[in-house]
């Protein structure tokens, strides 16, 4: 049991919608982790499909780096296309 | 009043309210949470099915008993579970293979009662079904990475197999009111389910490396209300509460 992986999981809550992250699990196996995943985080209805993915095989950014790589997006309000007024028709997209 | 369907009502019910019991035993003692929860969700699905039995069987015997006067307030020789389900958890293993058995055997023979004329079972069974299917794929992929584990997970497994192989006869034992109701169509003979089951789990068996024992247990008798010595201790447990404060609600 200690020596099992571990395994990101992602729910799909409806049909159309992403699968979002939901937790991780612990299992010796990708068919396992699926079965965890299930009995984990669609007991109540939450999902109508799963997708599981190996913890280290998820490249992730640093956050000792978090200066480097975000920061200069904040500087950059230009970028949030928010300064256009919308017909109220398309308001809502 | 339809004794017969009564009683195979509640050999039904009574199979998945104390093996759902037992299972709750694991609950905070699984070795991981994830098939703690697993675990615990399989009781869930056994307790649900067992309500409705129950409920269904009480309707049928006409005295105003309800799923829990069923549950609470009867004793050890007048349940009708088979002897398999009321064995204790053991080892991992064991519970493996107790519920490799008997979601096999179940998952078959709920297929079958959804096709049957009585339309209150028939619903019942078709819900039942579905949840029994993923019990015996629950059960399958860990009895072969147990087979097929280390040098101890075989060996649990194989002593494991050869513990509750003595139940199986018990389990597909038809008696003489299961008998009267599968006469009348209502449920199939458990005896014509058994070369399925056999085939089934000796295929799921192969995978782990393992097989079924060849001895020949001629052992019956929960049907008919003759239990091994652990289901009284099951029901003190599961009935203290209610037997101590019968006007007790929620």
């Amino acid at each position: 049991m200690y020596d099992w992986p571990l395994w990101e999981v992602f729910i799909r809550a409806r049909g159309g919608l992403d699968h979002r992250h939901a937790g991780s699990v612990h299992a010796p196996d990708a068919h396992m982790a699926l079965r965890h995943a299930r009995d984990t985080y669609t007991r109540r209805l939450e999902g109508v499909s799963i997708w599981v993915v190996r913890s280290s095989d998820i490249v992730a950014s640093d956050p000792a780096q978090d200066g480097a790589m975000f920061e200069p997006a904040a500087s950059k309000i230009y970028r949030h296309p928010t300064f256009y007024v919308l017909p109220e028709a398309v308001d809502h997209m | 009043m339809d004794h017969s369907l009564f009683r195979a009502l509640t050999q039904l019910g009574d199979d998945s309210l104390i093996l759902g019991q037992r299972l709750c035993e694991w609950c905070g003692h699984a070795p991981t949470i994830e098939v703690d929860l697993g675990l615990s969700n399989l009781a869930l699905d056994l307790i649900g099915q067992a309500t409705l039995l129950l409920d269904y069987a009480g309707e049928v015997e006409g005295g105003g008993r309800d799923a829990d006067a069923l549950a609470f307030h009867r004793n050890a020789e007048q349940f009708a579970n088979c002897l398999l389900a009321e064995q204790p958890n053991g080892d991992f293993a064991r519970t493996v293979v107790r519920h490799l058995f008997f979601a096999t055997y179940a998952s078959a023979l709920y297929e079958a009662l959804a096709a049957s004329p009585d339309a209150r079972l028939a619903e019942i069974a078709a819900k039942a079904v579905k949840e029994l299917r993923y019990h015996a794929d629950f059960a399958a992929d860990w009895a072969e990475r147990l087979g097929d584990g280390t040098e101890e997970s075989r060996a649990r497994m194989a002593e494991a197999l050869d513990w509750h192989w003595r139940f199986v006869n018990d389990l597909f034992h038809d008696d003489r009111d299961w008998a009267a109701c599968a006469a009348r169509g209502l449920v199939p003979l458990r005896q014509s389910l058994r070369y399925g089951f056999e085939r089934d789990v000796s295929a799921i068996l192969e995978r782990a490396g393992l097989a079924l024992p060849r001895k020949v247990w001629p052992i019956v008798g929960g049907r008919s209300g003759q239990h091994s010595e652990h289901l009284s201790v099951l029901l003190a447990t599961m009935q203290v509460l209610p037997r101590a404060h019968p006007e007790a609600v929620w």
